[in-house]
């Protein structure tokens, strides 16, 4: 049996989730106080993502970097690598918001836009 | 002199806004003016996502934001002048501003809106003991060093503060390779969104310090180091709990204040505890025909409410400019009375006639309340009471007063907002 404690985001209470595990198995959510918080604290432990925002460096415009970030939440585990393969990409104006600066990062299967536009 | 309908000093969230709203209203000569080189103000640098939940009803970042709002105003062909800074304005809304093209210049403008956004507080407003090293940056600028300017201000980082700002950029620079060592809260409770602790420091296990404050930076020409220590319920530090963490950057993330240089200049009135214009249910200031929305006029926490708050700001200078305006009758002024752990509200006045037929009333609390609820009272009568799992003093709370409601209470002098536990 292990325990892993987590903090729900779901609103501004922030209640304070233990989830029993049991050979990579839910045995019980507790300390949530809505359905939503179950749901949340299920994802977070089997599960979790994040969408990763962060910046590259771009050729030919005004400003030294255009942000960009994963279309889609990645596994929470792939945040560094997806960081690390940023590290080399450049990027020539014109970029717009939604043009792919990279194609599947990390393994992903998901591509990193631009949020920005650069003429 | 050249003379314009609506002159919107800022290009920010607020300033976009209120001049597609402006223009929707039917005034065609606006002139938005923005001393930066972009428009789109602080979203250009808040590369992160979260934004536009409430007004797009999907997850944008910064950028993605004020884009939307930047293509509006191209569309509708809405002028602007960028690096332009606006000097002065007098009561009678000459507007004075400087830059390279123009030179100085003067403009009328028969309304005002006044975006011009808040500014972070600095090292200098917190009484830091300590010399004054290199690398001790607000948490905004260090933002905008790493995400415009493509540099990084330091590898070994304490963060004071756990406002959002300070949250973001504890994970923005992880990412890019520092280590952040810890977060110091004054506070006994964060002002940051749940979402903001576990993402940004639970995410990459960065120690969050509550009740803690920075007492000793060390260092002559760099940071080298400084010490924490622990405070009381009066927020003092407590002596024998220092500790010393070695670190080349701190950054400061304690706080904004609505930059109100113009609005003191022409004398509008400024609320104490916003720091911003105090200002009636048409967002107006006490200057007829000069508005005011956005972080000038209070801190936000999402730029949804900066934009909505725009919106009415741009249709009420509108309709003031066409002369649309039903003017209140005198003395049909409605005081808004914060009280019991409610701070304050905007607006701070309503006259029932002037006001659309919903009127969003929005204010934020000095403490954590759990359980609680937010109550109106017009005079002794309870007209409103909604119950609430918890209200912060991070985040902007509101309610919704009806224009029938108001009108049908005539004798009605004060509304008063407050916080019950039952």
């Amino acid at each position: 049996m292990e325990n892993r404690e987590l903090t729900c985001i779901g609103c501004p209470l922030g209640c304070q989730i233990t989830v029993m595990m049991d050979q990579g198995e839910i045995k019980e959510v507790t300390g949530n106080t809505c359905p939503r918080g179950e749901e949340y604290a299920r994802k977070e432990v089997l599960a979790p993502t994040r969408i990763v925002t962060s910046t590259v460096r771009l050729e030919g415009g005004d400003i030294a970097a255009i942000p960009v970030k994963t279309k889609q939440d990645i596994p929470k585990s792939k945040i560094f690598d997806v960081m690390d393969e940023l590290k080399d990409v450049v990027v020539k104006v014109p970029v717009h918001i939604g043009d792919v600066v990279l194609e599947d990062v990390a393994g992903t299967g998901v591509p990193v836009i631009a949020t920005k536009d650069a003429e | 002199m050249k003379s314009y309908d609506i002159v919107i000093v800022g290009g920010g969230p607020a300033g976009l806004a209120a001049a597609v709203s402006a223009k929707e209203s039917g005034i065609d000569n606006i002139l938005i003016l923005e001393r930066d080189k972009v428009l789109g103000g602080i979203l250009n640098q808040c590369i992160h996502n979260g934004f536009g939940l409430h007004t797009f009803k999907e997850e944008l970042t910064g950028p993605e934001y004020a884009a939307r709002f930047m293509k509006q105003v191209f569309d509708l062909g809405i002028p602007y002048k960028l690096n332009t800074m606006v000097m002065d304005i007098s009561e009678d809304k000459v507007v004075t501003a400087m830059n390279k093209e123009d030179g100085l210049f003067q403009i009328q403008a028969k309304a005002v809106i006044l975006a011009m956004g808040c500014r972070e507080r600095p090292r200098g407003a917190l009484n830091i003991p300590g010399y004054r090293p290199a690398g001790i940056y607000s948490a905004g600028t260090a933002q905008r060093l790493i995400n415009i300017e493509e540099c990084m201000p330091g590898k070994e980082v304490v963060i004071l503060g756990s406002g959002d700002i300070g949250l973001i950029m504890a994970r923005r620079m992880t990412l890019e390779g520092a280590k952040v060592k810890a977060v110091a809260e004054l506070m006994p409770y964060s002002g940051g969104l749940k979402r903001n602790i576990v993402q940004c420091l639970d995410d990459f296990d960065i120690p969050l310090k509550l009740s803690h404050t920075v007492v000793d930076i060390k260092g002559d020409k760099r940071v080298e180091g400084i010490t924490i220590a622990e405070v009381g319920p009066d927020r003092k530090p407590i002596p024998g709990t220092e500790e010393h963490i070695p670190c080349d950057t701190l950054l400061l993330s304690v706080g904004l204040i609505p930059e109100n240089e113009l609005s003191n200049k022409m004398n509008v009135e400024i609320e104490r505890v916003t720091n911003g214009p105090a200002v009636n249910e048409s967002l107006e200031t006490n200057i007829e025909g000069v508005f005011a929305c956005g972080n000038v006029l209070h801190v936000h926490d999402l730029v949804d409410y900066v934009s909505e708050e725009a919106k009415t700001a741009g249709a009420n200078a509108a309709k003031y400019v066409k002369g649309e305006r039903n003017e209140g009758k005198a003395g049909s002024e409605i005081a808004l009375v914060p009280t019991d752990g409610v701070r304050y509200t905007v607006p701070k006045v309503i006259r029932p006639e002037c006001m659309e037929d919903k009127l969003t009333v929005r204010f934020r609390v000095g403490d954590v309340y759990k359980n609680s609820y937010v109550s109106v009272y017009f005079g002794d009568e309870r007209v409103q009471h909604k119950k609430k799992v918890v209200i912060e003093p991070g985040q902007m709370e509101q309610v919704v007063l009806s224009k029938e409601q108001l009108l049908s209470n005539p004798e009605l002098k004060s509304i008063t907002v407050k916080i019950e536990k039952e």
